[in-house]
């Protein structure tokens, strides 16, 4: 969610009014936006150096920063319109009825004759559109200025994916002369002087090295990267062949916007042309604000030399449109009951007038001016005539839905051993799905096999999706090493490892990967606990309804309750010794599974004495067995 | 009954004012070491059968040197006196000396008697300066102290000097005088702890006298094994959407595509929420190999060029982009398959409630609240004409459960659901307003190409299990609540979970 500073006193300025913080506050939860944060420069300015870098500034330093109020406003992401203190005075202002939406107007520049901007074939590879449009007699002062910079910030951070989709560059018309040519040229044939060193020039390549490797530009190096491999970079040029900027890095210096500045000259490249439009429109929109005939544009003839890259089409769009809603949708909608006169006024609230009714005011038309292009459907409409009407206000009621709970098998499955698990002594853990591969694996004592991979970890130890439980339980030992184990130290687990699989089926779809439910126990202790885990599989066997083989028991002493024995028909279990290099030689077993589903034993899990290397590498210094088993089979 | 507690009760038995001045001199008397009898006069002093004053006495003892001298019948500067006297006028050399005397005797001996004037020097040989065997006071002082280790009649000056020369030191010890207690009674009868098998089985519980229970410690604890606070929360949260009719939606898929976890809820595939900096993507397996493809078609269409009444985003929806496989960002991914197979199912759609609570994977910067995995609480209603007004009815219900019942709606934005709304509620353990959930209806852009009917709505709303968690037990940073640096004993220590203590049926 963006967010936009403002200086207070500017904004009850704007908006004619002053406040209490409670009240704007409540202000900006009404209408949907989030009071964030009250600062001021000097408070920021402190917070960001530091504590110790702060307490080395004099009283003067400190001083000389602005106590200026700042409130910090989050607004919400599709909002671009709300992104600069002109915008977010203007929608608050029209939201408490203190103006009427404006009417943004193109106006044709008085000798009739447009400003063109001829794109050139080459800019299809790299960067294919531009939009343009002029703001004449425009007054600037010192903080119109600044917030003209910041909404370009703002747009190119949010909006413009950081410019990739699109670049805004800003121009005094005044010192170039049209026609404008928009091309890409290879980077040593472009020759100019750029905004950051208005003292040289440089060739394009030039320039782009020195953007990633001098300190004082790293504001750039991260948009450098978007052209810099490209054997032409796009280019924008006057007349007399002026560079305007090379975007979507850097405007040429010549150009540049000062305070001085009447006519300002806007251009966006880009390779999204609905974004494009979009950005364009909102800082038109935003900015005719200051002209001196405010709310007007002057558009600009885009003449494409080739058709297939694009038609040419006069810019800015100004891109305004009607939508229709059912009055009966938006009341059925939102769960309220206004009258269609009504929906007509709080439209004027949400900068959706002026609205009328249409087809026996059984339908409301609202008007979409060009700052609002994250009206989409009818009930973006009904949304904005909720929020004037008030979230609070509406009745709530309980949907009249009737419908039956229920659990997923192999949750409860889960959850009732759960219960039973910790009941014979277990200590519930809740461990990371994401894992290193050495710890998943070499740590164990196991080749590295097969696991999702994550191609951005956030740090080492989180490079793979877990494939066995076994690690977050060790590692919490690791961290526990203080508690007693005089008396045996008991864990378990129970949740989801994954596995790459290329044929598991959900939703008539295939990722490749498929979750498995394990349950994972570790016992720690004086000695290595084998017979207690031992233990503890057959209890889950019981728990789960599964009988052990007749030969499994045939010997056993331990058979003294088998007569009270209630198991499902056909679902049976053994153990056999097996071997793993995870497990000490000769303790080590795997638990075979038997079920009228398939006429052979599958292995559901295996269970040992954990490898003294095994301990080693996870600092236990206790011997300890373990246990991991396959839930979903005994469902 | 040790023989010291046995003896000492007889020695008070005598008469009724029978008093032991000093244990230390009776434990001598009786040939018991002092230890024991102080043991059994503690032993003693708790059932009051005795009353003991303790007192501290202060006693010399002499050194191995000391005793030595007491043997030998002289100290060393009396037999080196004797020697240098002996030599005669000419004296004798300190060689000589050593050689009559020894070389300790001599070098102790020599000093003293310089120090006190009795010997002198003649060049390098040693003579008497006076004539006649002076007093031994240091064997006189020795001697008085075997027979009164006070020390009382000797002066305090001669004592210090003993004590410098370390030939005695002084020791303090602790003994007691001890008279009956109130519950005195010539043999004690030892009380039992607890109540016996053994008792039971030869009925001597009914004589055996049993000691006082000291309430104010804490019992044993109960050993056992315990289950984890997150874990008891969702089983509680669990609890309450069934019983609110949800039903569990199959959410044990932590790999998804892009498709599903982002197209499909029509997030636009150039939203921030898409970036690496907030997603984890897959290296391998890196793309997904199938989706219902009259599905994606229809997806694709909706981004593109809009449909349904929707304007659409407008711009290329890119297969590669949509085939991207990531770990899930929210369990919504799982409502859209489950709201496509109810769209889609025989019969076609009915009305239906789901829920999930489940891991969800976020690249984002970890803090105290925040860790790049965490579970997602979801709810969602879809029937025919549901309003935003069901959705807040629905949300209050919830919360009420779970304690919070003063709630207000903030409007909000999220790519998925128009209106949207965040939820904030007073939260009765924090005492203040805070923001509880988030919320909203499906978009028709995500429902139409699912092939739901036009006037079915979804509404829809989730949290976070970690917070109302935290705020529960009162846990502060993440990590003591998730992953394998939790302390056990929060675990062992946490009580069960339940919202509403006031009694009533919520």
């Amino acid at each position: 969610m963006p967010t936009v500073s403002v200086e207070r006193e500017a904004l009850f300025v704007q908006l004619g009014h002053t406040y209490t913080d409670e009240e704007f506050d409540e202000l900006c939860f009404e209408f949907g936006i989030e009071l964030d944060e009250i600062t001021s420069e000097r408070e920021e300015a402190l917070k960001s150096l530091g504590e110790v870098a702060a307490s080395k500034l004099s009283k003067v330093e400190i001083e000389a920063m602005s106590a200026a109020v700042i409130y910090k406003i989050d607004v919400p992401a599709n909002r671009y319109d709300l992104l600069c203190i002109e915008g977010l005075s203007r929608a608050l202002k029209i939201f408490l009825r203190d103006m009427d939406a404006p009417t943004y107007r193109k106006v044709e520049p008085c000798d009739g004759a447009r400003q063109v901007m001829k794109v050139l074939p080459a800019t299809a590879d790299i960067r294919p559109f531009v939009v343009c449009a002029i703001l004449r007699d425009v007054t600037f002062t010192p903080e119109r200025y600044a917030s003209f910079i910041d909404l370009q910030d703002q747009l190119h951070r949010n909006l413009c994916r950081q410019r990739t989709l699109v670049a805004i560059g800003t121009h005094d018309l005044d010192t170039i002369a049209g026609p404008f040519t928009y091309d890409a040229k290879p980077p040593t044939d472009i020759e100019f002087k750029p905004l950051t060193h208005g003292d040289r020039s440089f060739n394009a390549k030039e320039l782009m090295d020195l953007y990633l490797n001098d300190a004082s530009c790293k504001h750039l190096k991260p948009y450098v990267p978007i052209i810099y491999d490209a054997p032409k970079y796009p280019v924008i040029c006057d007349a007399n062949g002026v560079v305007l900027s090379l975007p979507p890095i850097i405007n040429g210096d010549h150009s540049k916007i000062t305070l001085d500045t009447k006519n300002v000259f806007i251009e966006c490249t880009a390779t999204d042309l609905t974004k494009a439009n979009i950005v364009l429109d909102t800082v038109v929109t935003m900015f005719s604000e200051y002209c001196s005939d405010p709310f007007t544009v002057e558009p600009v003839d885009v003449e494409y030399t080739n058709d297939a890259q694009s038609p040419s089409y006069v810019s800015p769009q100004l891109f305004a449109r009607n939508e229709t809603a059912d009055v009966n949708f938006v009341n059925s909608m939102i769960g309220i009951d206004l009258s269609p006169s009504q929906m007509v006024t709080l439209c004027e609230k949400v900068q959706l007038g002026p609205a009328r009714l249409i087809d026996d005011d059984k339908t409301l038309e609202v008007h979409v001016p060009p700052t609002r292009s994250d009206i989409l459907h009818a009930v973006d409409v009904a949304e904005d005539i909720g929020i004037a009407f008030g979230y609070n206000n509406i009745v709530k009621r309980v949907p009249k839905t009737s419908t039956v709970g229920g659990e997923q098998p192999l949750n409860r499955l889960g959850d009732l051993l759960r219960e039973e698990i910790s009941r014979a002594g277990y200590v519930e853990v809740l461990t990371h799905g994401l894992s290193s591969k050495y710890e998943n694996f070499t740590a164990l004592r196991k080749p590295i096999a097969p696991a999702v991979e994550l191609s951005n970890p956030a740090n080492i130890e989180y490079e793979v999706v877990r494939t066995t439980m076994l690690t977050g339980l060790l590692k919490t030992l690791q961290h526990n090493k203080s508690a007693s184990f005089t008396k045996g130290f008991k864990i378990f687990e129970i949740s989801d490892v994954v596995i790459p699989d290329d044929k598991h089926v959900v939703c008539d779809s295939i990722v490749g990967a498929k979750n498995s439910r394990r349950i994972c126990a570790v016992y720690a202790g004086p000695t290595s606990g084998f017979e207690i885990i031992h233990g503890l599989v057959d209890r889950v066997m019981t728990l789960c309804e599964v009988a052990p083989d007749k030969e499994y028991i045939a010997n056993s002493a331990k058979a003294d309750e088998e007569k009270y024995r209630v198991a499902r028909d056909g679902y049976t279990y053994t153990i056999t010794e097996s071997k793993e290099d995870t497990y000490f030689p000769g303790r080590c077993a795997d638990i075979l599974f038997t079920s009228p589903a398939s006429d052979e034993r599958v292995k559901i899990g295996s269970f040992g004495i954990l490898h003294p290397e095994v301990l080693q590498n996870f600092d236990i210094l206790y011997p300890a067995s373990c246990v991991e088993i396959d839930l979903e089979p005994l469902i | 009954m040790s023989s010291a507690e046995e003896k000492l009760l007889k020695q008070l038995s005598n008469d009724e004012g029978a008093i032991i001045q000093d244990t230390f001199v009776w434990s001598t008397s009786v040939e018991i070491s002092h230890q024991e009898v102080v043991g059994a006069v503690k032993s003693l002093l708790v059932d009051a059968y005795i009353t003991a004053k303790e007192s501290t006495t202060n006693f010399f003892v002499l050194s191995k040197e000391g005793e030595g001298i007491v043997s030998s019948g002289e100290s060393q500067e009396i037999s080196v006196f004797k020697a240098v006297l002996a030599a005669g006028v000419d004296g004798i050399a300190m060689k000589d000396l050593d050689g009559k005397v020894g070389k300790a005797v001599s070098k102790i001996g020599m000093g003293n008697c310089m120090k006190s004037k009795w010997i002198g020097k003649n060049g390098a040989n040693l003579i008497a300066k006076i004539d006649s065997i002076p007093e031994d006071s240091v064997l006189a002082a020795l001697q008085a102290l075997k027979g009164d280790d006070s020390g009382s009649s000797l002066d305090s000056k001669l004592l210090q000097n003993l004590k410098r020369r370390k030939l005695i030191s002084s020791v303090s010890r602790k003994s007691y005088e001890v008279a009956r207690g109130p519950s005195y009674s010539p043999v004690r009868v030892k009380k039992a702890a607890d109540l016996t098998k053994e008792m039971l089985d030869n009925g001597t519980w009914k004589e055996t006298q049993f000691k006082s229970y000291n309430f104010l410690t804490l019992g044993e604890k109960v050993g056992g094994g315990y289950l984890h606070p997150l874990l008891k929360v969702r089983a509680e949260f669990r609890k309450i959407l069934m019983q609110m009719g949800f039903q569990e939606m199959p959410t044990n898929k932590w790999v998804e595509s892009s498709f599903w976890n982002f197209d499909s809820l029509f997030q636009p595939q150039s939203h921030p929420a898409r970036d690496a900096h907030d997603t984890f993507f897959i290296k391998k397996p890196a793309e997904t190999v199938s989706v219902p493809e009259d599905y994606y078609e229809r997806v694709k269409e909706m981004h593109e060029k809009g449909g349904s009444g929707s304007i659409g985003y407008r711009y290329d929806f890119k297969k590669e982009e949509a085939f991207k496989n990531l770990l899930r960002t929210h369990t919504t991914a799982i409502s859209s398959q489950m709201l496509y197979q109810l769209a889609n199912q025989e019969g076609g759609f009915k009305p239906m409630k789901y829920f999930s609570i489940d891991r969800v994977f976020r690249n984002e910067s970890m803090d105290a609240t925040h860790l790049c995995e965490f579970h997602q609480v979801e709810g969602l209603v879809a029937d025919y004409n549901l309003s935003l007004g069901d959705l807040i009815g629905t949300i209050e219900t919830f919360f009420k459960k779970i304690g919070i019942t003063q709630l207000r709606f903030k409007p909000a934005f999220n790519p998925y659901t128009e209106p949207s709304m965040e939820i904030f509620g007073y939260h009765p353990d924090l005492k203040k307003w805070t923001e509880i959930g988030n919320s909203g209806m499906f978009r028709p852009e995500m429902l139409a190409p699912m092939g739901l009917p036009e006037n079915v709505r979804v509404i829809a709303w989730g949290l976070s299990l970690e917070r109302p968690t935290m705020i529960k037990y009162r846990i502060k940073n993440i990590r003591d609540l998730f992953g394998h640096k939790v302390e056990l004993a929060r675990t062992r220590t946490a009580p069960v979970c339940r919202f509403d203590t006031t009694g009533t049926v919520a």
